[in-house]
């Protein structure tokens, strides 16, 4: 037997919740997650992301607006009704009941015959490589191997719609690339629509086929793991993904999609987006400044810090500090050295919302 | 490093004990003084040459009591510690042999000689008749025996136990000590009375007749007659205990799981056992529905049927205490019910349960330590209630009624008193030990606390309408109650004569006010003011005795740490009825001769109350990160001081509700107080009870009346301070982490 997906799409409709008469916590969030894909939310503590996910599973009830999974409008239909299941930060695992009552839970009160039950929980218990440990209880196993039983519990349901709300927050550092790497193996396997919450950007960038990335109750920015780190459309989104530095410069020319920029006496071309001339900002990695190009603005190393694998500086120029990275750790920058800085091709971006 | 502190020399704790051990000794009077511990009219009064207040070493010097004498020995030993490095070997051997040596020749010749010169047969052998005799211990053997306690538990320290730490090992020895004097050697005479004839020997025989008498367990009651005590008891425990506990469910449930928009007025509701004493709810009862009660009359004019009787009894009893008992069951599962964590029963519905499924197959299960508990407690409060049987018993006895009118009535007899209050001890032990059979091993805490956010769901209508019909008939049953009281304290001859009066007021607490000062008149003055003195002196001693064995049980590991435990939390488990006997048994004879004291009221109050106390300060001090503790201990703080400086700032609201508590309940108590109470010492509840003996019905309930306002502001006022009381953490985050 195998465990089969019944995939659907999510759909939100202007999905507004306010918390008692006016915490807004959503506020008119309009959003579609294809069937079969992993979605992200993303943002800082606060942002509405566990909100909206609980909006999916039923938890919540939306204050205004419709929600969609498939083709049924589930705006009014209580948690127990919906064919959506969840994967706890807690994980929630019924401390008074083995793994196998835990997993045989759902599957109990879906109409299932008790030997097919019981067969279904085997095959998740299988899937998440919790063979033999049908018989304990959860306060006999270790927090990656609860972490698991959640998971096949929430997959044994075959449910339209799978929900992770943080899943791997309790999990140590090493345990958590593993488990990562897991969820997205069985998503990918059984082609599952998975809608996760995490505030973990470097979590969310590599599990997700795409990223909502949510600020203030409203959604700042969607798009792939690539979009959202290359082409960020504010500050915002290209601070809280990964690390950017955030320089001034003005728009000399506009030309077709091409711009052409300046930062004191150095020129560089990139793409407009829509901008157009005068001052503007744009956001580059860290990676992506070149030390020592021969075009560039000047600047003196303040900071140096090796840490392994690469170098770190700290970078002052006249219009404000910025850090930087470099690969060669053999022949450090001293403190103090008046340096080039350019851009690598394809680095920096203009910020289209500033 | 500081090298100084290995090699340091003085020791200022030891000194101090040493000083005070030889002031016991050669200073203090070492037999019991007949007004108390407090006065010191011994002073005055032929002190330091009479017998009576003479200090161990001048009874010696008078060449008497020369069994004292080796006492000198381990003193002076303990001596010889001084100046010595604490790292010397010597050291805690000197300490340890010191102490070992005075606590055991104290106690020993505690109980070799009594009143009647040798109190075994074997040493009269031995040693010939001793043509001496001693009375009870008094101050200064007190302070003698403390001193050298604590120069053993140093001496303990010394060797290394628990890191060396003074401070956990003292207090360690000084409640095992304690605990071991009050209430293990009490229930362990108690035990032994059972066995002894009346001629004083021991024997078996005597403990099966009055363990297998028919009036015990007779089982007539199956065929028309009459049941034995211990059948009536257990009988009578079970349904309290099922009731409270369906009741106390039924309004947790309302409180959390519902719309209801008086949740307060419920809490409130939680208060209302703790400030009455558990008899007036009897007392309520008989208004109501006794011969001449308003129910009763206007029933019998209405239907023109003849007023029974039949409140007295099984009815009656069952009534009053599910409903006194109910609000206890509700304040402890309305902790549980609030602690099963939410996400647990959003999973459920997520995973396709429906509330009602949610509620059997999640909700309930996870509450199942909530409800042993709950239904322990409803049975061993009832067990142990005296005062509702006493009033509303009829012809329906019980265990705490009979162990009662064993020992105060014309049969004097202790044995059977000492037999009965061990079958009540074994109902309420074997109830302790099979709640936790039942609860097994099974885990019901959820095994990740993070990240839990999220609201409990409603209850499932099937279940809202019957939970909110029985809430609110019990609810109107319960003001129906209390307001009955208040009325009842204000009519002037219930039933008879309806005529409203403060007459009952001004008997029991009129005062006249005369040039010399106020001169308080009324009858019931004395037993109030001993009842405020002895609540106010029981209660911060409860306080300190639970949260230090609150503190060593969460924050200290030694061995036999859960033999500890479970030897201070049994005092749970014994109702204040055995506690009582047991007291009156052990306490009236030397080495310890206290029966008739304030003393022993206080001593009874802390030992009653002192699981209160240590489960509240468990709880509060297992939410504070045992990180406080060790930060301080790094930053040179010794563990007194951590526990001076850090754990109890931030464990005052926890003092607060204990010292309240424990005050609260010394005032309302009866069970064990009954059988301590002597003409000099009476308390409130006690003076209440007579009153109600003598049919004199509107002084008992005026007195108990003011009593409920008197603990009610005494709560309410810490309310208002414990309210104002922030510690700067963050209580509770808001609902969900949106």
């Amino acid at each position: 037997m195998k465990l089969n997906s019944k995939a659907a799409p999510v759909s939100f409709q202007n999905v507004t919740k306010i918390y008692g008469r006016d915490v807004l916590a959503v506020d008119k969030v309009n959003l579609e997650i294809e069937a079969g894909k992993l979605v992200t939310l993303l943002g800082p503590s606060g942002c509405g992301k566990t909100t909206t996910l609980r909006m999916i599973a039923g938890l919540e009830m939306a204050t205004s607006g419709r929600i969609l999974i498939g083709d049924a409008d589930v705006t009014t239909l209580p948690a127990t009704d919906r064919d959506v299941s969840m994967v706890f930060q807690s994980y929630a695992l019924f401390p008074h009941m083995t793994v196998l009552e835990n997993v045989s839970y759902g599957l109990s009160f879906s109409g299932f015959s008790k030997s097919e039950t019981r067969e279904r929980a085997l095959v998740g218990l299988d899937l998440v490589g919790l063979k033999g440990f049908d018989a304990r209880l959860p306060s006999e196993l270790s927090g990656g191997q609860q972490q698991r039983v959640a998971v096949a519990r929430a997959l044994v349901l075959e449910p339209q719609v799978l929900l992770f709300d943080e899943p791997l927050s309790n999990l140590d550092a090493k345990l958590r690339r593993q488990v990562r790497e897991d969820i997205r193996a069985i998503q990918q396997d059984l082609g599952l629509t998975v809608v996760y919450v995490t505030h973990d950007q470097e979590e969310a960038l590599a599990v997700s086929d795409e990223i909502v990335v949510m600020r203030n109750a409203a959604i700042a920015q969607i798009g792939t793991p690539r979009q959202l780190y290359d082409a960020p459309v504010d500050r915002f989104v290209a601070d809280f993904i990964g690390e950017a530095n955030l320089l001034p410069c003005t728009i000399e020319s506009v030309s077709g999609d091409q711009a052409t920029i300046a930062i004191e006496d150095y020129r560089y071309s990139l793409a407009s987006r829509g901008l157009s001339e005068g001052p503007a900002s744009m956001a580059v990695r860290p990676s992506r400044l070149v030390i020592g190009a021969p075009q560039g603005f000047s600047a003196t190393v303040a900071k140096a810090t090796y840490v392994g694998v690469r170098m770190e500086y700290t970078l002052e120029a006249s219009f404000g500090s910025m850090f930087a990275v470099q690969d060669d750790v053999d022949q450090p920058l001293a403190v103090g050295t008046d340096v080039t800085v350019g851009f690598a091709e394809k680095g920096p971006v203009l910020l289209p919302e500033g | 490093m500081r090298n100084t502190t290995n090699t340091k020399t003085s020791h200022p704790a030891l000194i101090f004990w040493i000083i005070a051990g030889w002031v016991g000794f050669l200073l203090l009077p070492w037999y019991g003084v007949e007004d108390g511990i407090l006065s010191f009219e011994w002073l005055f009064d032929g002190y330091p040459f009479d017998d009576d207040y003479a200090p161990a070493a001048f009874l010696i010097g008078q060449g008497e009591k020369l069994w004292l004498a080796p006492l000198v020995l381990p003193l002076a030993l303990s001596v010889l510690a001084l100046g010595r490095p604490k790292s010397d070997p010597l050291f805690a051997k000197i300490l340890i042999l010191s102490g070992a040596l005075g606590f055991g020749w104290l106690v020993a010749q505690g109980f070799g000689i009594g009143i009647r010169g040798f109190n075994f047969e074997w040493l009269k052998a031995l040693f010939g008749e001793l043509g001496d005799r001693q009375f009870g211990m008094g101050l200064g053997a007190m302070v003698v025996a403390t001193a050298v306690l604590f120069i053993f538990t140093q001496g303990i320290a010394a060797r290394g136990a628990i890191n060396g730490d003074v401070f956990v090992v003292s207090a360690i020895g000084g409640v095992i000590v304690i605990v071991t004097t009050f209430v293990f050697f009490p229930i362990a005479k108690m035990l032994l009375a059972a066995f002894v004839t009346e001629e004083g020997a021991y024997s078996v025989s005597v403990f099966a007749a009055k363990f297998f008498d028919d009036r015990l367990w007779g089982l007539g009651c199956l065929s028309g007659g009459r049941c034995g005590v211990a059948w009536n008891s257990l009988f009578l425990a079970v349904l309290v205990g099922v009731l409270t506990t369906i009741l106390g469910l039924v309004f947790a449930l309302v409180v959390t799981r519902s719309g209801f928009r008086y949740k307060r007025a419920l809490r409130a509701l939680t208060v209302l056992p703790i400030i009455t004493p558990p008899f007036v709810i009897g007392l309520a009862l008989i208004l109501l529905f006794g011969l001449s009660g308003s129910v009763t009359q206007f029933v019998s004019e209405l239907f023109g049927v003849q007023p029974t009787r039949w409140l007295y009894g099984l009815p009656g009893i069952l009534i009053a205490q599910v409903l006194a008992f109910t609000p206890i069951a509700f304040l402890v599962l309305i902790g549980v019910v609030e602690g099963v964590s939410p996400s647990m029963e959003e999973a459920a519905q997520t995973l396709r349960a429906n509330k009602w499924q949610t509620f059997r197959t999640v909700s309930l299960p996870l509450m199942r330590p909530g409800l042993a508990n709950a239904f322990l407690l409803g049975f061993i409060e009832s067990m142990a209630d005296f005062g509702n049987p006493l009033v509303l018993g009829g012809n329906y006895d019980v265990l705490s009624t009979e162990i009662f009118f064993a020992i105060v009535g014309a049969q004097y007899d202790q044995g059977r008193a000492a037999v009965l209050a061990m079958v009540l001890l074994f109902f309420t032990l074997s109830a302790f030990y099979a709640q936790r059979a039942w609860l097994g091993k099974k885990s019901y805490t959820t095994v990740s606390g993070k990240g839990d956010a999220g609201v409990h769901p409603l209850m499932p209508n099937g279940l809202a309408i019957p939970v909110f019909v029985m809430a609110g008939l019990w609810g109107l049953f319960t003001i129906v109650v209390y307001t009955m009281i208040l009325y009842g304290s204000v009519v002037e001859l219930w039933g008879v004569n309806n005529t409203l009066t403060f007459k009952h007021y001004v008997t029991a607490f009129s005062v006249r006010i005369e040039d010399s000062g106020i001169r308080w008149t009324g009858a019931a003055w004395d037993s109030f003011w001993t009842t405020i003195y002895i609540a106010a002196a029981a209660a911060p001693l409860t306080a300190v005795v639970g949260l230090i064995t609150a503190y060593l049980l969460t924050r200290q590991t030694f061995a036999g740490k859960n033999a500890f435990e479970f030897g201070t939390m049994l005092s749970f488990a014994i109702p204040g009825t055995v506690i009582g006997v047991s007291y009156i048994l052990a306490f009236n004879v030397p080495p310890i001769e206290i029966t008739g004291t304030g003393l022993i009221l206080i001593i009874s109050f802390i030992f009653r109350n002192m699981p209160v106390g240590v489960r509240a300060g468990i709880a509060s001090m297992s939410q504070l990160d045992k990180s406080l503790d060790e930060s301080s201990l790094t930053l040179g703080a010794n563990s007194w001081q951590t526990f001076r400086k850090v754990i109890l700032p931030l464990l005052r609201p926890a003092i607060l509700a204990a010292l309240v508590y424990s005050f609260v309940r010394a005032m309302t108590a009866i069970s064990a107080v009954i059988f301590l109470v002597s003409a000099e010492y009476d308390m409130a509840t006690s003076y209440i009870i007579g009153r109600v003996e003598n049919n004199d019905y509107g002084l008992a309930i005026a007195y108990s009346t003011t009593l409920i306002f008197v603990m009610l502001s005494v709560v309410g006022v810490m309310q208002l301070i414990v309210g104002r009381t922030e510690i700067g953490r963050r209580m509770s985050q808001s609902r969900t982490n949106v």
